[in-house]
């Protein structure tokens, strides 16, 4: 009759894996992924071609790791990259790009909205409006859909 | 075009009889409507009561004229007419979640239910015991089946699931038919065995609706991801697809061996082209009834009130949505010309409405349309 119900450890219990038909993603190997190269970015950026930042950025981006810190300095490349463009040029930066890299950049995009630090909201906000004119709502909604994203 | 409103709730299911004079429509609750066209009306004649859960699928054979209903309580029922009045008889489908599409197969002899059980129930009569009985497919899918299409040799079945793969199956029985003859997509076909399995690379959307082409050799499905793909049955098995730059589509179908129309959350039915020889998939263009451009002048008293309102000046407003239907489509049939030259199709959605298209209409008033 007198149980002990004073411990509540049993309510952070996450029942959700002890599920047998959980399901799990399949595993794609994303050790490997290193993300964007810093010194070519950076370098591209000090010279001003800022297209070409933008074009080497988006390469190689940590989709599959599970290395945070190797997405979170993804992301602030990106951002460093997004900020030194003039508001002028970022529809010509957005137009420079594939349907894929207008996929990626709205990743990351969203990704940048989550963290959001002193300008960089305006700044995304912007890339925002020039990219869902170039990718249309299905770009968004592959962003929201991707199990693996950046 | 013909679109008819039959009420306000959302159709989440249809299905045509065989001379396309009678739809049933499950209108999101519990029962199955049938509905006889009468010149341009649409008189109810039967009301088939027995679901405990929201009727998920309907299917009508055409030509033995039975009808398949399955539900959100795990259950589905095939009905028979025995002097005008609609007969039930219950289908032990062996799940324990929602059955969620429900297809005759082309012979007739047999169906599949697919379900949030992770399973497809493929169901058929065994005459000694007077009984419908069901085979499951497990392995491998992992998540709920939203949609099925049957191959037209009667024994592979096409599936879409939640766990972002399009799959074919055999439902091979050996109870009721014989052992099929090699297809493209594979010759050896034991019940159960998959023969296709589709990889999207960084996971993709569920998969909405599925589709087989008339000849059975082609495949196409929606994802929520807003692309539509098309695979090739062979011994490279070629899959292209095509990410849309609108909202996701939730059906599909064939309207020739090269066009596919689908529809979804947008309203309006979208045609693609598929080009066999360079495996390519394009968009080939809206089809739904063009409006007039309201080219009336704003007078200065709208020019503030939308300044107030919406912080700009322009005049279109855009809560009203300018496409026959108002709200998503949710399925997709042929109705006349069959999926290799559909001349008429129809779609219902949760706008509790029903849009009858015609191809040749639609050809002719969408310049640049090519409908090969």
């Amino acid at each position: 009759m007198s149980k002990n119900t004073v411990s509540d450890r049993f309510r952070r219990v996450d029942v959700d894996e002890y599920d047998e038909n959980k399901f799990v993603d399949e595993e794609d190997g994303g050790e490997n992924q290193l993300g964007p190269d810093e010194a070519e970015v950076d370098s591209l950026i000090r010279q001003g071609n800022l297209m070409e930042a933008l074009q080497a950025v988006l390469k190689n981006p940590p989709i599959n790791t599970k290395n945070q810190n190797v997405k979170e300095r993804a992301e602030g490349l990106v951002l460093k990259v997004l900020s030194s463009f003039k508001s002028s040029d970022i529809e010509k930066g957005v137009q420079s790009l594939d349907k894929n890299g207008v996929d990626l950049l709205m990743k990351y995009i969203y990704k940048g909205f989550e963290r959001p630090s002193e300008n960089s909201s305006a700044v995304l906000l912007q890339w925002h409006e020039k990219a869902l004119s170039a990718g249309g709502v299905g770009c968004i909604v592959r962003v929201l859909t991707a199990r693996k994203t950046v | 075009m013909a679109y008819h409103s039959f009420l306000l709730e959302p159709i989440s299911c249809h299905a045509w009889n065989k001379d396309r004079t009678q739809i049933a429509l499950c209108p999101n609750n519990h029962d199955v409507y049938i509905y006889k066209k009468d010149g341009t009306k649409w008189n109810k004649i039967h009301e088939l009561k027995e679901h405990n859960g929201q009727v998920t699928g309907i299917d009508w054979a055409p030509d033995s004229d039975r009808i398949v209903t399955c539900g959100a309580d795990r259950n589905a029922y095939v009905w028979t007419q025995k002097e005008g009045v609609w007969k039930p008889t219950l289908v032990i489908l062996r799940i324990n979640r929602a059955a969620r599409c429900v297809k005759w197969s082309p012979r007739e002899n047999k169906f599949a239910v697919g379900s949030g059980s992770r399973l497809i129930s493929v169901c058929y009569f065994e005459q000694e015991n007077d009984w419908w009985v069901c085979k499951h497919i497990k392995k491998p899918i992992r998540s709920t089946i939203l949609s099925l299409d049957w191959h037209p040799n009667n024994v592979l079945l096409a599936a879409g699931s939640c766990d972002f793969k399009c799959r074919v199956f055999s439902a091979y029985i050996k109870e009721v038919e014989e052992k099929p003859g090699p297809t493209s997509w594979g010759s050896k076909m034991p019940f159960g065995e998959m023969l296709f399995e589709s990889s999207e690379a960084g996971g993709g959307g569920w998969v909405h609706g599925v589709c087989f082409s008339h000849s059975g050799n082609r495949l196409t499905w929606t994802s929520h991801d807003s692309s539509v793909a098309v695979a090739e049955g062979g011994k490279t098995c070629t899959i292209s697809s095509l990410r849309s730059d609108n909202l996701p589509l939730l059906c599909v179908t064939f309207i020739t061996e090269n066009s596919i129309v689908a529809a979804g959350h947008d309203c309006y039915p979208v045609l693609f082209v598929y080009d066999g020889a360079k495996g390519s998939l394009t968009y080939g263009g809206k089809l739904d009834v063009p409006k007039q451009a309201a080219a009336k002048g704003i007078s200065a008293r709208e020019r503030f009130q939308n300044l107030d309102r919406r912080a700009s000046t322009t005049q279109t407003s855009e809560q009203t949505i300018d496409t026959l239907h108002k709200n998503s489509i949710s399925q997709l049939s042929v109705l006349e010309g069959g999926r290799s030259k559909c001349s008429k199709f129809c779609t219902t959605g949760m706008d509790g409405g029903m849009a009858i298209w015609d191809v040749k209409t639609l050809e002719s008033a969408m310049k640049d349309l090519k409908i090969a």
